[in-house]
């Protein structure tokens, strides 16, 4: 395959091999011995669209799956999915994703697997939490039962024919069909204890109110079965207030933490930490930069009226605070901003390393490895320790299990 | 200082690349216009390998004397390669990041001795 660049210049690449392409990962990996220590990833991605033959027949109205597999015949002029205007790969300077259908599976587990257990392999990760693609975009579509029974569909065939492949290392955080919330109850209660399944997570490109009354029979299903509760957010130049952007790195660079601050403030302000005190909350793929904003922001509102928010026992802050946060991207550029916003969020207990891989602004755990200020307590916890403590992970070895006791993330 | 084979000049074509591998070393040798630059394949980034990725024209935005802009567009004179992981862009001509230039990847000499071509690390 040939990558078209100016001037006539061109890059030939004759097959893309996941395992090739980190290899300087790889060493990494060893330089930094990553296997005496955990190393959970809460943030992978796979790209269940180039799926979809095995995935829409799990779809359960006949005619929206009749819809949604003709869509995928050649020549038809239909999209199953709302669509996200963007350059991503920046006309091809991330190339490896021109050419990642095209990457060959000859083993015997399923293609995803195959491929998640590379990446996994090469940056030392012993835990994934699998993540979709395309179906980031759900909250953006018109259609409720549409949304509802393609979450349907990828729950029941990640959980049925991806995750059983997986060795035990590949988890998963299932996605909420959030604009019904009879849905969502629905998808707590038949996939909330299959295995493999540690929560749940709302795509937060999305105008849905998280404090609706009507979610709250999810979120005691939720924290009655011990799961998780994440939100992941996206870019979308469609939100009305973004239409004004030109380019794609200011839409790419504000919405990503304008959808989680946004649920993310409706979720403190009606006092929904106090209200579900055991039910872990995530919030992932913004980056940390937005957070010391937020907490001071909020706190600062709350200070003067708090009789808008009377639900709440303690500041915004303290709320965000108890939550957990997903490492990606690390907006490592002030290195003091950092360490400060590391401070804020408590982040040796509350942060957790994620990759983003195979997306296009993807994070090594070095990332966090070779941040200065951090203890080597910080930097297990946050590589993977807080992950084996929240998600019950068990250690791959003795060193592993070593290293956990030591710092509290498992009991003796 | 060792000197590492890259190719035959006759079989190194303009525009074309080689990454040398060299114990624990990865150079990136491009010819650029007749020239040849060498650069360690190390982005200064994540550590991803900067030389490997598309090479393609400075983008610039043409501002007029009035201030107004006339848009994006390639740059018929600077080329720059790009580490292929996250897109950071390197001067091919110094090195150098193109959003930071004081970011510079390790530079290399790059030698003829007859019909070969050699890279001094």
């Amino acid at each position: 395959m040939e990558f078209l660049a100016d001037r006539e210049r061109k890059l030939s690449l004759a097959e893309l091999d996941t395992t090739q392409v980190l290899a300087h990962a790889t060493q990494q990996s060893r330089q930094y011995k990553y296997d005496d220590f955990m190393i959970v990833d809460v943030d992978a991605h796979h790209y269940e669209n180039e799926s979809f033959d095995d995935m829409l027949p799990f779809m359960e109205n006949d005619v929206l799956r009749h819809l949604s597999m003709a869509s995928r015949l050649k020549g038809a002029r239909a999209h199953i999915l709302p669509p996200q205007i963007g350059t991503q790969e920046m006309g091809g300077r991330i190339n490896r994703s021109r050419m990642r259908s095209e990457e060959k599976t000859p083993g015997s587990k399923v293609r995803d697997a195959q491929i998640a257990h590379r990446w996994m392999d090469a940056m030392g990760v012993d835990y994934s939490c699998l993540f979709p693609t395309p179906l980031l975009n759900i909250g953006m579509h018109p259609q409720s039962d549409m949304e509802v029974d393609l979450c349907w569909a990828y729950s029941r065939w990640l959980t049925e024919k991806i995750l059983p492949d997986g060795d035990g290392r590949m988890y998963t955080m299932l996605p909420l069909p959030f604009s019904s919330p009879e849905a969502c109850l629905r998808h707590v209660e038949t996939f909330g204890d299959r295995k493999n399944v540690t929560g749940f997570m709302v795509t937060t490109v999305r105008n849905q109110g998280v404090y609706d009354n009507a979610y709250m029979k999810v979120y005691r299903a939720m924290e009655e079965r011990g799961l998780a509760l994440a939100f992941h957010s996206g870019p979308n130049w469609a939100e009305p207030v973004f239409k004004s952007c030109n380019r794609f790195i200011s839409v790419h660079a504000l919405t990503f933490p304008f959808y989680n601050i946004l649920h993310l403030t409706n979720w403190v302000m009606n006092g929904l930490g106090e209200r579900f005190p055991k039910l872990p909350v995530m919030w992932i793929e913004a980056g940390l930069a937005w957070l010391p904003f937020l907490m001071q922001r909020l706190d600062h509102e709350f200070m003067l009226r708090s009789c808008e928010a009377p639900a709440l026992k303690k500041k915004p802050s303290d709320y965000m605070r108890d939550m957990f946060y997903a490492s990606q991207p690390m907006e490592v550029q002030d290195i003091e901003a950092m360490e400060c916003t590391f401070r804020m969020i408590k982040a040796e207990t509350q942060l957790l390393y994620s990759s983003d891989y195979p997306h296009w602004d993807f994070d090594l755990p070095s990332t966090i490895y070779n941040l200065p200020f951090l203890s080597e307590k910080a930097k297990q916890n946050i590589l993977g320790g807080n992950a084996a403590r929240l998600f019950k992970l068990p250690p791959r070895n003795e060193a592993q299990k070593a290293n956990l006791l030591k710092y509290g993330n498992i009991a003796a | 200082m060792a000197e590492a084979f890259v190719s035959k000049a006759a079989d190194f074509k303009d525009g074309e690349r080689r990454i040398i591998i060299e114990g624990e070393t990865e150079i990136g040798v491009f010819k650029h216009e007749g020239q040849f630059f060498a650069y360690s394949n190390y982005c200064l980034h994540q550590g991803g390998p900067a030389c490997e990725g598309l090479t393609i024209a400075q983008t610039i935005e043409k501002i007029m004397p009035d201030k107004t802009s006339k848009g994006i567009h390639f740059s018929d004179t600077e080329m720059n390669f790009v580490c292929p992981w996250h897109g950071y862009e390197y001067d091919m001509k110094t090195g150098e990041c193109t959003a930071d230039r004081k970011l510079k990847l390790d530079k290399y000499e790059v030698v003829q001795r007859g019909e070969d071509i050699y890279v001094l690390t």
